[in-house]
């Protein structure tokens, strides 16, 4: 048995909640200033307790938008960023899962091919490859489109290497006995691969729903109408205004509100989160 | 690499494999085959015609005193995250690993982060750390510190890697906390009954354990430095003040849509590229040696 000082622990838990405070003090300043008025905020050192004015504040931002500095409505953008969140995720699950199916359970002229073409995606992040992605968009017209906000960043090889690596833990005899019984490849995915692999893909959900939402640089190139606008993109647009202060009563309010559906997510589904994570990267 | 092979379609594979394929040629391969052509052209000033460089784009890019700057930029800006980053988050993990109560609550408490956007992350600290209205700033006053990260490169660079720690502090604390929990506790009780008190036991026993996983994080995190923090960047500094923070990433962001400079940033984007292969290998020679283990 491995001794405890108790001096120790209390030590840990000192530096623990000294961590806990310090990465939690960003978030609760921004808290507080979208709950006060601008004036408030500007006048010097800011108070450290709650203000009066969090309704008016949250409903300017949800209704109106900030028309000056060129942003539509936050309700709207949380949607566009909802539908590119749940586009990307779920679209990265769907075509990820079928092409490990593909490539675990077949054997097929050109297999290795096309493990490698899935492969070099690892090697070509968005921001490497940006003018001719955006090029390519442009040439598709998909400027200004769900498709174009999504379909060019639901290419996973993390995808279809998590899913290939579940499958291989899959006992090959699962498959001879559903071919024994009559069941064809699809059958057997649909009916029996599947229900197995319902955690791999709730692993894989809270990663890719976190990467589709937090997305910033390809909405930034590749939207232009306020309508399409997600809310993480407009940030820039807010904080870097000319000539006036920012509005950063409403500002923290939009920061709130675009974070807690991600925040939500990673905590909600910790377990599977931390699984993710970790078997992704294998 | 092996394969269960059950079913002897053959038609089926390719329909199953069809969409990430088109998806990856359409979007991946294609626009990567398309900068590594444009890095070896020069188009004139109309785009009506273009001729073949060689590598005259690279070589204008090597000797392009902005670059090279940006190269500097990257290295200090990426070694300070990946170090201060993982160096806190080895503490924190080490101790939430040693407490016993209240260990699950910690570690809920410190994930969150991963899931803020890096661009609503750079909001946070753009309003922590104004020069004006700043909650930092009124508390650096007293200790005799101006801060103005708007003027300042030093102060805007320092700022983009505390913002940029804070970002993937979560990712580090979920990777060193899993390695450190598998550590089997029969080594731990051993060094304990040779008399290693907690310090010893951690330098001695622990630490070496985790070294695969830390420098699996050290590449990540350097990738991370590279490409994740292009929206801490844009929204706090756009990578001035007089580029102080003007990254690489942001510099091919930058040079292609302001600029519209095509052979210089395609050529930007092969170095990107070859950066990333390099990564990525270095990445997957851990995972090999980690078999070993």
């Amino acid at each position: 048995m491995v001794e405890r000082h108790s001096w120790f622990t209390l030590a840990a838990h000192l530096v623990l909640i000294l961590g806990v405070a310090l990465i939690a003090f960003p978030l609760y300043v921004t808290l507080i200033a979208s709950t006060h008025a601008l004036p408030t905020l500007l006048q010097g050192r800011m108070p450290l307790t709650p203000g009066d004015q969090t309704w008016i504040n949250y409903s300017t931002v949800l209704g109106e938008g900030m028309s000056l500095s060129g942003t539509p409505p936050v309700s709207l953008m949380l949607l566009n960023t909802l539908v590119v969140a749940l586009g990307i995720s779920l679209g990265k699950i769907a075509i990820s899962i079928i092409a490990a199916y593909a490539i675990v359970y077949f054997r097929f002229p050109f297999r290795m091919t096309c493990f490698w073409l899935i492969f070099v995606t690892l090697m070509l992040p968005v921001e490497v490859r940006i003018l001719p992605t955006y090029k390519v968009v442009a040439d598709l017209g998909l400027l200004d489109s769900y498709t174009g906000l999504i379909l060019p960043l639901i290419a996973s090889a993390t995808g279809t290497f998590l899913f290939r690596q579940f499958f291989m833990t899959v006992p090959p005899e699962l498959a001879e006995a559903a071919r024994i019984d009559g069941a064809g490849p699809i059958r057997f995915f649909l009916h029996i691969l599947l229900p197995l692999a319902r955690n791999s893909m709730a692993a894989l959900f809270v990663i890719q729903f976190i990467y589709g939402w937090n997305q910033y640089l390809w909405p930034l190139v590749v939207t232009t109408k306020q309508s399409y606008y997600t809310v993480v993109l407009v940030m820039s647009r807010l904080v870097n205004v000319v000539d006036v202060a920012p509005r950063w009563n409403l500002i923290m309010a939009i920061a709130l509100l675009a974070m807690i559906p991600p925040v939500i997510v990673v905590i909600a589904m910790q377990r599977w989160f931390v699984k993710g994570l970790v078997e992704t990267e294998k | 690499m092996p394969t269960r092979a059950v079913f002897p379609d053959k038609v089926t594979p390719y329909l199953l494999l069809a969409p990430q394929l088109a998806v990856t040629l359409v979007f991946f391969i294609w626009p990567a085959v398309q900068a590594l052509r444009q890095s070896v052209l020069v188009e004139d000033a109309f785009g009506l015609a273009t001729r073949f460089v060689w590598f005259e784009n690279f070589e204008r890019l090597f000797h392009d005193p902005n670059y090279l700057h940006s190269f500097e930029v990257t290295a200090v800006f990426s070694l300070a995250v990946a170090c201060f980053g993982l160096a806190l988050s080895l503490l924190l993990a080490a101790m939430a690993d040693h407490v016993l109560r209240g260990a699950g609550l910690y570690k809920t408490l410190l994930i969150w982060p991963y899931a803020v956007a890096p661009a609503v992350c750079g909001a946070l600290y753009g309003f922590l750390f104004d020069p004006t209205v700043g909650e930092v700033t009124h508390a650096l006053r007293p200790l005799g510190v101006t801060w103005n990260y708007i003027q300042n490169g030093n102060q805007a660079l320092l700022l983009v890697i505390v913002a940029a720690c804070w970002n993937q502090i979560s990712y580090n604390f979920v990777f060193f906390l899993a390695g450190l929990q598998s550590i089997p506790k029969s080594l731990i009780e051993a060094a304990a009954l040779d008399g290693a008190g907690p310090g010893r036991r951690f330098w001695s026993v622990k630490f070496p354990l985790l070294s695969p996983t830390a420098f699996f994080l050290l590449t990540v995190n350097v990738v991370y430095a590279f490409f994740g923090t292009f929206g801490i960047i844009d929204v706090l500094t756009k990578g001035g003040p007089a580029m102080a923070t003007d990254i690489l990433v942001y510099k091919v962001y930058s040079d292609s849509f302001r600029a519209l400079d095509l052979g210089g940033s395609a050529a930007q984007s092969v170095v990107l590229m070859a950066i990333v292969i390099a990564l990525t290998v270095a990445q997957f020679r851990y995972v090999e040696r980690k078999v070993h283990y």
